[in-house]
This record gives C-alpha cells, structure tokens and sequence, in this order.
C-alpha cells in the first residue's frame, strides 16, 4: 500500500519532522495488526511525500487501509469529579477537554533549567494558549492527560496555572524516551492527511504456484544448461557444472541468511546470475581451447584463466552498476525503490559476486587437481614401461 | 566485416518495423503505470479470470469482489495504483535508464581508453533496446503483452546484458592491439571470429534458461522472460553486428581526416 502524505499545509522546514511524525503513528497503527514483518517506510518523489507500507499475510485489507488513512488523534484529557449522590461516594471520570492536537503548535525536546534534565516543551496556539490557561487553572494539582490515538502518552501533573501558552513538560524523561514523546506529540500536533494512492494484494496460493513453477522452470534451465556444457566442454564442462553447484549452494543459503525474500522477479534475478557465472566458465573455456595449442596444458589453463579475467571483471562490473541503479541502496527519490525490482537487483548482483568467487576460485583450483592427477598418471605408466 | 551494409540494414529494417509498430498501434501500458485496477479470479471450475478497470473507487471495487464471492470464486491478485503514481514511474524509469546507460559509457570509455568504444557500445546497447520495445509494441497488439515493472527491469537487464557481450569482444580487441600494429578493422575482424563460439555459447545457456521459464514459468512472468529473449538475441548480435562496425567506421573516418588535414 502507497499512501500520500498531503503535507503543503506545512511549512517545509517542518516537514521532515512531520513526516516521520506521521510514520511513527503508522508504524504503531500497522503492529496492530499483529502481522510478520511489516515494513513502513517513506519516500520523497518532487516535492510529494509517500509512505510506502507492506503487511505480509493480512487478509483483509480494507480495515487496514481505514485505521492507517486515519488522521492522528490527539487529545488532552482532565479528571472530573462526580459529586457524591445517595449511595454513592465521590468518584473521578475522564473526560476530553476542547483542547486538541489543532492547537498545539510544536513539541520539542529541551533541557529544564533547574535540574538539567530533558524535559519536553510545548507551544500551543493563541487559541490553544487560552484553553490550556483554563485547564491548567482548573487541575492544579492534578494530572492532565495527552492522548494519541486512545493511548496514552504522558499524564503530567499541572503544577500551576499556565498563562501565554507556553509549557513544559518534566519529569525522568531518558533523552530518547523525551525525542520520541515530543514526535508522537507532534504527529498530533501537525494533522498530515494521507490518502491511498496505490494498493496491491497477491493472494498467498498465486504467489506459491507461481514461485512452485519457477522453481521447476529454474531446475529445468540449470539441468540442461549442464548437460550443454558437459555437451561443448566434455570433462572441463563437468568441472564447470561443480562450480554450477557449488554456486547454486553458496547462494541459497545466502538468500536464507540475510534474507531475501523470493519473490518472482527474484528468481529471474538468480536465473540471470546462473547465466552470467557460466559465462565466466565459457570465456576460460574457449580461451583454454586456443591457449592449449601453443602452450602446455597446466601453463594454457593459467594463462586463459588470467587472460579471461579482465574481460570477467569488465563485463561484470558493468552488471553490477545496473544492479546498483535498480537496487537503490541509498533510496535516491529519483530513481525507482519498488520491491519487485529491487528484488531483482539484489539477487543479481549477489549471483554475480558469487560467481566471480565460485567461476574463478573454485573452477580453477579444480582443474589444477584434475590437470596434476592426470599428469602424475601419465608419469607412472611411464615408469612402468 | 565485408558484410557490413549488410548488418547494419538488417538492424535498420528490424528496428523501422518495430518503431511502425509502436506508431501504429503504441504500447499496451499495464497499470503500473496508466494506474487502474486489476483483480484476478480463480473460479469455482479452477479456471482463471483477469480484469482490467479503470479507476474505480472503494464502493466499486468492493461491489465487484462481493459479486465474485457470490459465485464462489477467490480472489488471486488485486492490484489498484492511483492515476498520479503512472506518470512518476515513467519519470524514475527514463532517470534510472539515463544513469545507468551514461555510467556504464562512462566506464568502458575509461577502460578503454577511448571514447569511441564507449560511445559504440551504447549505441548497441540503445539498438537492443529500441528493437526489444518494438518487438514488445507487435506482442502487445497481437497477444496482449503489457508493459509493466517487469517490463522495465527487463530492460534494465537487457542493457547490462549486452554491454556484457560487447566488452567480451572490445576486451579481445584490445588484448590483440598490444600485440600486433595492424589496424581496428583487421584486428576487430580477428576479434569478432575468436570471439564468437564463446559468444553463441554463452547465449545458449542463457536461452535455455528463459525458454524454461518461458514454457514452464508462471504467468506472471512469462512476458517477462520473453522480453528478456528478445533482449538476449538482440544482444548477442548487436555486440558483432553492430558495435564493433560502427567502431571501425569511426575509426576509418577520423583516419580519413586525419590524413586529409
């Protein structure tokens, strides 16, 4: 789900803060809803604000979009006593007062004068000063309440009448715990409206079929991409087809690790990698080829492997400054930070790198055993006869 | 090289049809980027249903899906994307092109040492590009292939792909510059003829990867991994074909300068 944070009633220096105001007061929204790894994140595209929000395995998702579309609600609470009646002594409610999130202008973290401790200060309205003036005249004595969302923020306790609109807050605040009540309090304060402006849900048994049959198509393609390089290459396709393996392991478990979630384009990414770590195997290969007929065989295989390597790592560096743009590690708002493509690019650039490890090391250090066994065959048949 | 008119119009025809193509009947745009609603059903006999609106809004929508459940069909896939995401997303995609294309020029022109295999390389590489979109244009009319997101990683893919195949040959090029004091026309000759078996090779594989894919793949993506055929074809021929000629006659005309001033 894309929602748009409508933020031109903002002045631009305020913006950032609002932003993460309002990301903040979806996060708490999203874990609601009690789903695996949901992920809410914000992105700027010319000058539009949006907030990028994944909830994997929820059903449902139009209470999703309702409770998330919200717009904070902030609230000042006081205690009302309810005088005593025939059998009943006095007891105490809340009750909303008429101040709310419009009229405070901006939390922020300060330190208190006295005791040097964090302490969050408030800025109401000329109109929000009034009111608190009546609170605060009210409750002395007595806790007010702030209320974000029907949870409770802070309940400080109104020490004396507060006149000019200007209050703070103390208390044994942590710098941290202080930073995040002055932004929730003004993710109340700066009511950003958001909107839905993209939503798209894939059923979980499409994503399975899908991903079971590209798994059997990826099988497919690995099996007879081998069985062409056993075809072109005989033993040394072999060899190259251990290196295929050997790849193919490193980067599964590697996609288990960090993780990566598969995802179709993901798997077209890790298809395309096979590809491309064959490659390395086809360029030393035919380089081998030529090199076999001027040199012998041990000197030909380090001299294709050495010759091939620049046109590897030319050619693979070239990939990888595309998986670079598509990845968009560094979330430039002007390039693209869908899921799907980064999928892609992540899976990508890992089989390359994996490649270059597993095409060179490994191929070639398997041929070194290979070439020098079979020399030291030839040697004993020579003793023997 | 004697044949090079030859290639080059080859090239030229295949990119005019797909450019006639996409004037005479454009691109079939999925909703990534026209915006709307997709919504995928399976029903009740196990058959698959896909329909495209327009922009539709909450009531709509939740009209349709109320009237599928009625038939005991479940949803698969609800896709909506708001009409100003469209535009945005054709914005990044033309940025992420740009970039990419422009470094990659950028790092085989210092790799080698030489604009002229920079700028020859992109070329081919926009070549394979041209002709994957035209391509795509004529499968959009006929089998109704969209352009998606898929689509553009496709071709993001597609161009690494291809400047992958053509620093093969320039690297081959280079290696027998060191060695020998013939010219780039000779040299890229000899380049192109060793170059080639490991060329065709390596396009197998990759081939058989996407046929798989294509034969056996989900719906999802199976335009993608066609896209990505075309895009290897081309690529694979664009690197002899069309970079490696449009390099030597550059350099046979900064000659011909050269020797006239």
């Amino acid at each position: 789900m894309v929602f748009e944070a409508d933020t031109t009633n903002i002045p631009t220096d305020r913006r950032q803060s609002a932003l993460e105001g309002v990301r903040n007061v979806i996060e708490r929204r999203v874990n609601l809803f009690g789903v695996s790894e949901p992920t809410v994140q914000t992105s700027e595209f010319q000058g539009k604000n949006r907030i990028i929000i994944e909830l994997p395995g929820l059903d449902s998702t139009k209470d999703a979009i309702n409770l998330i579309g919200q717009t904070a609600q902030l609230i000042f609470m006081e205690e009302k006593i309810i005088p005593a009646t025939k059998g009943a002594s006095p007891s105490a409610t809340l009750v909303s007062t008429n101040l709310t999130g419009a009229d405070l202008k901006n939390a922020s973290v300060q330190f208190d004068s006295q005791t040097g401790k964090p302490a969050i200060s408030l800025q109401f309205t000329d109109e929000g000063g009034k009111k608190f003036e009546d609170i605060t005249g009210r409750n002395v004595g007595k806790p007010v309440l702030i209320v974000l969302d029907n949870t409770l923020l802070s309940q400080p306790v109104v020490s004396e009448k507060i006149i000019g609109g200007n209050a703070q807050i103390s208390g044994n605040f942590s710098i941290d715990e202080a930073k995040k009540l002055s932004i929730q309090l003004n993710a109340g304060a700066l009511p950003v409206p958001v909107k839905l402006v993209q939503e798209t849900t894939v059923g979980a048994t499409l994503g399975t079929e899908s991903i079971r049959q590209s798994v059997l198509a990826g099988l497919v393609g690995i099996l007879s991409v081998m069985i062409f390089m056993i075809l072109s290459y005989g033993k040394l396709g072999l060899v190259a087809d251990i290196g295929l393996f050997i790849f193919g392991v490193i980067t599964l478990s590697l996609y288990k690790l960090i993780p990566v979630t598969l995802t179709l384009p993901g798997i077209a990414g890790f298809m395309l990698s096979i590809g491309m770590a064959v490659d390395s195997n086809i360029l030393i290969f035919e380089r081998f080829k030529e090199e076999k007929l001027i040199r012998s065989i041990p000197n030909a295989l380090e001299t294709s492997f050495g010759r091939a390597w620049d046109s590897i790592r030319d050619a693979n560096i070239a990939t990888l400054v595309t998986c670079f743009i598509l990845w968009n590690p560094l979330d430039w708002s002007i390039l693209p930070s869908s899921g799907p493509v980064r999928g892609f690019a992540i899976t990508l650039a890992l089989g390359i790198a994996i490649s270059l490890f597993t095409g060179i090391f490994v191929s070639r250090n398997l041929l070194r055993v290979f070439i020098k066994e079979r020399r030291s065959d030839t040697n004993i048949r020579i003793a023997h006869e | 090289m004697k044949y090079r008119p030859l290639f080059l119009s080859i090239s030229t025809i295949v990119i005019i049809v797909g450019i006639l193509s996409i004037l005479k009947w454009g691109l079939k745009i999925g909703i990534d980027f026209k915006g709307g609603t997709l919504i995928e059903y399976r029903l009740q006999n196990g058959e698959k249903k896909v329909e495209r609106y327009g922009q539709l809004g909450d009531v709509q929508i939740e009209k349709i899906r109320s009237d599928y459940k009625a038939q005991g069909a479940t949803e698969e896939r609800l896709e909506t994307v708001g009409p100003t995401i469209g535009p945005e997303l054709v914005k990044k995609t033309i940025y992420g092109l740009a970039i990419s294309t422009s470094l990659i020029l950028l790092w085989i022109a210092y790799q080698f040492k030489s604009i002229k295999f920079g700028i020859s390389a992109t070329v081919a590489t926009l070549h394979d590009a041209i002709v994957v979109i035209g391509m795509y244009s004529i499968l959009g009319h006929f089998f109704g292939a969209e352009i998606d997101f898929l689509f553009v990683t496709a071709l993001l893919t597609i161009i690494s792909f291809s400047v992958h195949d053509t620093i093969v040959v320039y690297d081959r090029i280079r290696e027998l510059q060191k060695k020998s004091d013939e010219d780039l026309k000779t040299l890229a000759n000899m380049a192109l003829s060793e170059t080639m078996v490991r060329s065709i090779n390596n396009s197998f594989t990759i081939i058989f990867m996407l046929a798989a894919l294509i034969l056996l793949g989900g719906e999802t993506t199976k335009w993608f991994a066609s896209a990505l055929l075309i895009g290897t074809i081309s690529g694979t021929y664009s690197s002899p074909f069309v970079a490696v000629p449009i390099l030597v006659t550059w350099d046979e005309i900064q000659k011909k300068l050269k020797n006239r001033a």
